[in-house]
């Protein structure tokens, strides 16, 4: 008979060393996410809080912040400008892709021939280098020998310049048809539209896959139900498929707009934010003001903005939840 | 819904005229679909192999007239580009970065799922919660941690592979498969006198061993497409990825637009070829954790 404060002691010993193992199969990952990950998003905020060029410089308090929101600020307007053309990044890639990607998935989940052939192809896009495609794109939006003009020439609409178009393409088409359209609603430029293209040629791939797998998921017993009873493929479709894709429509919208406010290799290769800043969006001009500016206040500033700008990336998000998120069906 | 019509057969579809035109319709839009997607590398392969004159030629020609393998060979050896170092530069680090991965990975993964400690599912939530952390408020504090004041790690390999050693999506979909591990046969291991790691490496890892590929692969692929990181966080043209390489490239052939594209053919490829050998485990392992690049 063993005494019992050894048997504890062993059982102690024990579950020691049962943590102890546990916590060393977690170290790599903690240790590493905790320095590359934890600490550095705790030091942005701490880092815009300071003026901070080549070398620390001293304690700023709120000076960086004041430059970027208050309507007097030395970097209040390209600010203001960024967010408006991410914003518009967003609606002309995100909606666009869904659509797409939506009508692609639904014909593949019929039961087509080659449906794996298709999503083979579908799909390669998205595993290509984002610069080495975006090097393609540069070459097919070429002004003087770009394929794209010449399929525009062939439908009759004279060249483009693509890239290098700063005009807002609501004016643009307005002036085709004669009609003045004051700046302040000459819409995006033609530039960025460029870019989307290339963004929606992109990620086209990675959405249909993710519609697929939800639309595989639902049951076809459901189809078969409704069938029976009479239902139409417009009320199966408004009935059953939507509502009970809707969870994936959701969870691709929330990470397609996050996505896309987050892009920069594809601008920074196409445009790098030129013509006129058209395209410039806050990831690019992060950039400039941290890795061109470096001497100015690069880091005090481009901290403050990425603070800035994930708090409007948070509350883009809470804001699809809050709208989106109660039309959502969990079956 | 009432269930009286339950009985009434439906109507036979196949002969319907209406379908006929629908399906007709839809491989329509399926295979402009498909061209839509492929075209761009069609446009970059011929266009390599296109003379000069013709790769600027209007109308565009769809298909060289006669074929220049040595345009491959002239942007290979373009002045001030080091194609062949940033390939060995670029293989260097995704294998390194593949390999680190992949072992925190399953240590971490196997531990969430089959170990008992104090702390584990906070930790787990934490652990999740960084994914909300994003790239764009890290990466200036990282670049200040890289320099010479904190790490040294500036302008060299280690500050393009250490960094990326982990990943809560990796650690998550192991995690995941090690779940699905039955319960029964960690029982009987152990009864056999094996612990954990034992246990991992001729039980474990085996039967997981989809997810490891699909871990694998989405992380080569990922190190293979680096861009922004290597791009400031290195100087010196001998450590640079191909990536970066290509854009120094693209800035100084101008526009030399059949070198260019081989140029672009040299980063695509490969990875191409690893996509189409391998396409399931891509497709299958991005439609199951939803990992966007």
């Amino acid at each position: 008979m063993i005494p019992t404060n050894i048997r504890v002691a062993t059982r102690r010993r024990r579950i020691f060393l049962e943590h102890l193992e546990a916590y060393l199969f977690l170290a790599p990952a903690l240790i590493l996410i905790g320095l590359f990950h934890v600490l550095p998003g705790i030091s942005a905020f701490v880092m815009s809080l300071t003026r901070w060029g080549v070398i620390y410089e001293r304690w700023a308090w709120l000076e960086n912040y004041a430059a970027i929101l208050d309507p007097s600020g030395a970097r209040f307007g390209e600010f203001v400008n960024a967010l408006g053309v991410t914003l518009w990044y967003v609606l002309l890639t995100v909606p666009v892709e869904m659509v797409i990607a939506l009508i692609v998935a639904f014909a593949l989940y019929q039961g087509t021939r080659w449906r794996g052939a298709y999503r083979v192809v579908y799909f390669m896009p998205y595993i290509t280098s984002v610069v080495a495609a975006a090097t393609i794109f540069e070459w097919m939006f070429d002004a003087n020998f770009g394929f794209l003009n010449y399929v525009l020439g062939l439908v009759g609409i004279g060249s483009q310049a693509w890239l290098r178009e700063p005009r807002g393409i609501f004016q643009m088409i307005g002036s085709a048809f004669g009609a003045g359209v004051p700046d302040s609603l000459a819409g995006p430029s033609l530039s960025l539209v460029a870019v989307s293209i290339f963004t929606i040629w992109h990620f086209i791939g990675f959405q249909t896959v993710i519609f697929l797998a939800g639309l595989t998921n639902i049951s076809r017993e459901l189809y078969e139900a409704a069938r029976i009873d009479g239902a139409g493929e417009r009320q199966i479709l408004r009935r059953i498929t939507l509502p009970l894709l809707s969870p994936t429509l959701f969870f691709v919208g929330i990470i397609a707009t996050v996505g896309a406010m987050r892009s920069f290799s594809q601008i920074y290769v196409l445009t790098n934010g030129g013509p006129l800043d058209t395209t410039r969006t806050v990831p690019l001009l992060i950039f400039h003001t941290f890795f061109e500016r470096t001497a100015v206040n690069g880091i005090g500033l481009g901290a403050a903005m990425s603070f800035i700008f994930v708090l409007i990336i948070i509350a883009i998000t809470l804001f699809q939840f809050r709208v989106l998120g109660r039309r959502v069906f969990y079956g | 819904m009432a269930r009286s019509s339950a009985l009434r057969p439906s109507a036979p579809r196949s002969f319907d005229r209406a379908n006929v035109v629908g399906s007709l319709a839809k491989h329509a839009l399926l295979i402009f679909g498909a061209a839509v997607a492929a075209f761009p590398f069609y446009w970059m392969i011929t266009t390599s192999f296109k003379e000069f004159g013709e790769a600027a030629k209007s109308p565009p020609l769809l298909w060289p007239t006669s074929w220049h393998p040595e345009n491959w060979v002239e942007a290979w050896q373009y002045p001030h580009t080091l194609w062949a170092n940033a390939f060995a530069n670029t293989i260097f680090i995704a294998t390194l970065t593949t390999v680190g991965e992949l072992t925190t990975s399953v240590l971490a993964g196997y531990a969430f799922a089959r170990m008992r400690f104090r702390g584990r599912s906070i930790l787990f939530a934490l652990l999740l919660a960084t994914l909300f952390i994003p790239t764009e408020a890290t990466i200036i504090p990282n670049f200040v941690l890289m320099s010479r004041r904190y790490l040294g790690w500036y302008d060299t390999y280690t500050a393009q592979i250490v960094p990326f050693l982990v990943s809560v999506f990796s650690i998550f979909l192991l995690r995941q498969f090690f779940l699905a591990v039955p319960q029964e046969l960690h029982d009987a291991a152990r009864i056999d006198g094996a612990g954990h790691l034992r246990f991992l490496w001729s039980v474990g890892l085996p039967l997981v061993r989809p997810a490891l590929v699909t871990v694998s692969l989405l992380t080569f692929l990922n190190s293979w497409n680096a861009f922004l990181w290597p791009l400031i966080i290195t100087s010196r043209p001998e450590i640079r990825p191909i990536q970066v390489m290509l854009v120094q490239f693209t800035t100084e052939g101008g526009s030399r637009y059949h070198l260019l594209m081989a140029g672009a053919a040299f980063v695509i490829l490969p990875t191409l070829v690893i996509y189409l050998i391998a396409q399931r485990y891509f497709i299958e392992g991005v439609a199951r954790t939803g990992i966007r690049g």
